[in-house]
């Protein structure tokens, strides 16, 4: 019997799927709808210091017949009364005890964090998310990402925050930093309880051609905005490994946020450790319904791999991402293109011989379009595999017999290492490469 | 049985002959452009006579690039907007979609191109410059697409272009001769319009060339002239009662019915005699039109039709009914046709037979002769030294597109004895291209 339900830090909830504290989150009405809908949580938008919004907030690129591959915003935290949103958290808990629901927090002093912990603690909120992440607006009045981007400030609120708080802490990252270790680590010694991310990341996501201004347009001017949907998922992922795999860090677990669509996405920010995800831009693409694909997608999963819980496979591809240094140097994969099911597009073909190894050929007889891999070229980059239109028609097929294993780190300490730029141990020495002039039209 | 009513005024007659590739709107050019694959070495274009990119205008309209689509098409073919509408892109560019190969609906490339070239001619955007001016002069003999493709290019090149035409409109048979459910006429003037806009090309109208002084005219004033006069009336078939009312070519009927829509009177019962796309194209008329019967007969069998099996489905999804092998042996009937008298033929030794023991008679009112144009053998008699081939074509030089006599060039009908007007379109650039060559010798 599959059992969806986590602890998240002592945060309850029936699933794992959380809304991420944004737009979809900004009333008790909308979290009421997404409860029904089937998320198992909330983290309600920022609540905090008085702010005013702009007209024109969001941006979006579209890549191909995809709408919204990558979002962005320039919306601040909560623009709605605090009382309000206190009266709301109170009535959703009533309706919904069982369902999480987080509250976001961003404030300045010392004295404004002790007064809205209290604030949401007597609404009866769950738990306390710390945005120190918003990259756009808030952070020049020195909140958000601001404090998202120094650990020692960080560190000392989220000490402030559990002093005065009596339920479980979050603290939410910013990706907009080089070493994501350096917050998480400073949020676990100041006594965080978990840690969620990634909030989003600066962002232009275009400019208009006729005003020279940056999307969204606020008459004539843009600001940088927060990149997020299923174009970070990739960032997203990285930063959470890193953080997964910390030995302090990792103590603590982990929410993950960033591009969250599908079951899939689902799926995979688990196996990189996370124990809760949150969505916001799927949501605003699609509604609350689009909870049902993950649901039903995560169940089945567990099914087939005959999980019980999510905690029965959480993290476990973290053994397996490693450094390049320890991948076996002796694996050998080919292509090799199924000739019954390509259709001739020839893009295998352009793609390696320009943009790769040159290791396709095509047929001298003009009508014939069947790409040959030429398998003493193909160094198994995958590009081909890659463009092909066609599925399953070209695979990877490994050429290595299993038995031998050498990584770059164990020649090193053998000295086996190449040392020169003519060095024959590099490999590329013996890579057949075509003429410069072979690339010539007219060149006979 | 035909499905369609008599068209009694110009909003039924639009009813019956719905666009079959209607235009485009934003949304679905931008969803359809997005499945492009970008080929390498695209099939569409090794299949497109005039070798649009096609993958390059596609992308294009899928960057919001609509003006750079639209030159990239006029590019390679002037009449972008008339072909995209009515090339038979199932057998050339769609056809050669990789996506056929896996069965997935190729990409409607026809209609991207239309969509493209549409806007700019809409807007009337101009993408195109004539040349500078290089004081020479050359006459085309129809405006035709092969006069009109030659006449744009020409003036690309900064040469003075002069158009006879013999009929009071542009573009020969597209405007006359493709059925109305392909192209409108509008569509076909508007494009263009918006060629000579920019391009400057002079159209002198009702204008035929057809005697030896008038040829000698335009020896002395002009350095070339290119001959794009297309093919003649529909030929005669030597049959008993040929002469009889009701009888009919169909490249008369389709000018007749493009001229005046539903003010054709197009009876009962309709004999189309021919297995060409023009027999197709006039049988799907008349059953437009509202005939009750409409019987296509061909000679031979229904695999030797020279019609694309598309052309021959639409036909008969306009109700048309089929025969095959049978040939007119006679019209019948007094004074008005009443009938086509038709014998069965038969393969013997590879050679087609007509049995004349089995002979009958299918009546009707109006026998379209869907049998093949004339050519322009009085035109060809009087130029000088113009050699012309067994099948009554003007011989060309593949490339330079130069006949036999060097100040005469030609394209389109006149040297493919009746083709598509993508080829036309093709032949007229080309020509043009193979002038500029030679007087710059």
């Amino acid at each position: 019997m599959i059992d969806l339900s986590i602890n998240f830090a002592g945060i309850k909830a029936p699933n794992p799927f959380w809304l991420a504290s944004a737009p979809p989150t900004n009333s008790g009405y909308q979290i009421m709808k997404a409860f029904e809908a089937g998320w198992g949580g909330a983290v309600w938008k920022t609540l905090g210091v008085p702010v005013v919004n702009v007209s024109s907030r969001y941006g979006s690129v579209n890549y191909r017949n995809t709408r919204m591959m990558g979002f962005n915003n320039i919306e601040l935290i909560t623009d709605r009364p605090l009382a309000d949103n206190l009266r709301e958290i109170e009535e959703v808990k009533k309706y919904f005890p069982d369902h999480a629901v987080i509250a976001s927090l961003m404030v300045e002093s010392r004295k404004e964090w002790e007064q809205i912990i209290k604030d949401v603690e007597n609404a009866g909120a769950d738990g306390i998310e710390l945005n120190f992440g918003c990259p756009h607006g808030m952070c020049e009045r020195g909140m958000g990402s601001a404090v998202g981007q120094e650990p020692e400030v960080l560190k000392t609120i989220v000490g402030w925050v559990k002093e005065a708080s009596n339920i479980p802490v979050i603290t939410k990252l910013s990706p907009n930093i080089s070493h994501i270790i350096d917050t998480g680590l400073a949020a676990v010694l100041g006594g965080t309880d978990s840690i969620s991310l990634i909030n989003t990341i600066k962002s232009i996501v275009g400019i208009d051609l006729d005003s020279y201004a940056p999307y969204p347009i606020v008459d004539g001017k843009g600001s940088n905005g927060g990149y997020c949907g299923p174009a970070v998922k990739p960032i997203a992922m990285h930063m959470l490994k890193d953080l997964a795999q910390h030995p302090e860090i990792s103590k603590v677990p982990i929410s993950g946020i960033g591009g969250i669509e599908t079951w899939r996405d689902v799926v995979e920010f688990i196996l990189l450790g996370a124990t809760s995800v949150q969505v916001c831009t799927a949501v605003m693409h699609y509604g609350f319904g689009i909870v049902r694909e993950m649901e039903a997608g995560l169940r089945q999963f567990m099914e087939e791999k005959n999980y019980t819980t999510i905690y029965d496979f959480a993290g476990k591809a973290l053994p397996n991402v490693t450094e390049w240094k320890h991948l076996n140097l002796k694996h050998k994969v080919v292509a090799e293109i199924n000739s019954d099911t390509c259709i001739g597009c020839d893009l295998c073909y352009i793609s390696c011989d320009d943009g790769a190894h040159q290791a396709i050929s095509l047929p001298t007889d003009p009508t014939n379009r069947i790409p040959t891999i030429i398998e003493e070229n193909c160094v198994g980059c995958n590009l081909c595999s890659l463009v092909c239109p066609v599925e399953n028609c070209i695979t990877m097929v490994k050429k290595d017999d299993g038995t031998e294993h050498i990584t770059w780190n164990e020649r090193s300490l053998n000295d086996d290492v190449p040392t020169t730029f003519d060095d024959d141990r590099a490999g590329g020495k013996g890579h057949f490469v075509p003429k410069p002039t072979d690339a010539l039209k007219n060149n006979n | 049985m035909s499905q369609y009513k008599r068209p009694t005024t110009e909003a039924e007659f639009k009813k019956n002959f719905k666009q079959k590739k209607p235009l485009m709107n934003d949304t679905e050019a931008y969803y359809e452009a997005s499945r492009c694959l970008f080929c390498y070495d695209a099939p569409c274009v090794q299949a497109c006579p005039t070798h649009i990119d096609i993958p390059l205008f596609i992308k294009q309209i899928h960057t919001d690039n609509v003006t750079g689509a639209s030159k990239t098409i006029f590019d390679s073919n002037w009449l972008g907007n008339a072909c995209g509408i009515v090339c038979p892109t199932g057998v050339l560019c769609v056809g050669a979609c990789v996506y056929n190969n896996q069965s997935v609906p190729p990409i409607q490339i026809g209609r991207l191109q239309n969509y493209a070239t549409n806007k700019v001619i809409d807007t009337g955007k101009e993408i195109f410059k004539a040349g500078e001016p290089n004081g020479k002069k050359i006459a085309i003999i129809g405006a035709g697409p092969a006069g009109i493709a030659c006449a744009c290019e020409a003036r690309t090149l900064g040469y003075h272009v002069d158009i006879f035409e013999a009929k009071s409109k542009p573009s020969g048979l597209t405007v006359h001769g493709i059925a109305p459910y392909k192209i409108t006429n509008v569509e076909v003037l508007k494009e263009i319009e918006y060629l000579q806009n920019q391009l400057g090309f002079i159209i002198h109208y009702n204008s035929p060339i057809n005697s030896k002084d008038q040829l000698t005219g335009l020896e002395d004033t002009y350095e070339t002239i290119f001959l794009g006069v297309g093919l003649g009336s529909t030929a005669n078939l030597e049959l008993d009662g040929e002469n009889k009312e009701g009888v009919i070519g169909a490249v008369e009927f389709i000018e007749e019915l493009r001229m005046k829509h539903h003010e054709v009177k197009v009876p009962k019962k309709v004999v189309v005699i021919g297995g060409g796309n023009t027999a197709m194209d006039a049988a799907s008329q008349a059953a437009r039109m509202g005939a009750r019967k409409t019987v296509l007969a061909y000679r031979n069998s229904k695999v030797n039709m020279g019609a694309y099996g598309f052309e021959y489905d639409l036909a008969i999804s306009a109700g048309v009914d089929s025969l095959f092998n049978v040939t007119p042996i006679a019209i019948v009937g007094n004074d008005k046709v009443e009938g086509v008298k038709f014998a069965k033929t038969e393969l013997i030794d590879g050679k087609l037979q007509t049995n004349m023991n089995n002979v009958f008679i299918v009546r009707c009112d109006l026998v379209i002769k869907a049998t093949g144009q004339a050519k322009q053998g009085h035109l060809y008699d009087i130029v000088e030294n113009l050699d012309i081939d067994n099948k009554t074509r003007v011989v060309v030089n593949e490339e330079t597109f130069q006949t036999s006599n060097p100040k005469y060039f030609a394209g389109g009908d006149a040297i493919n004895g009746g083709a598509e007007v993508v080829n036309a379109a093709y032949d007229g650039k080309m020509a043009a291209l193979g002038i500029h060559q030679w007087l710059n010798k």
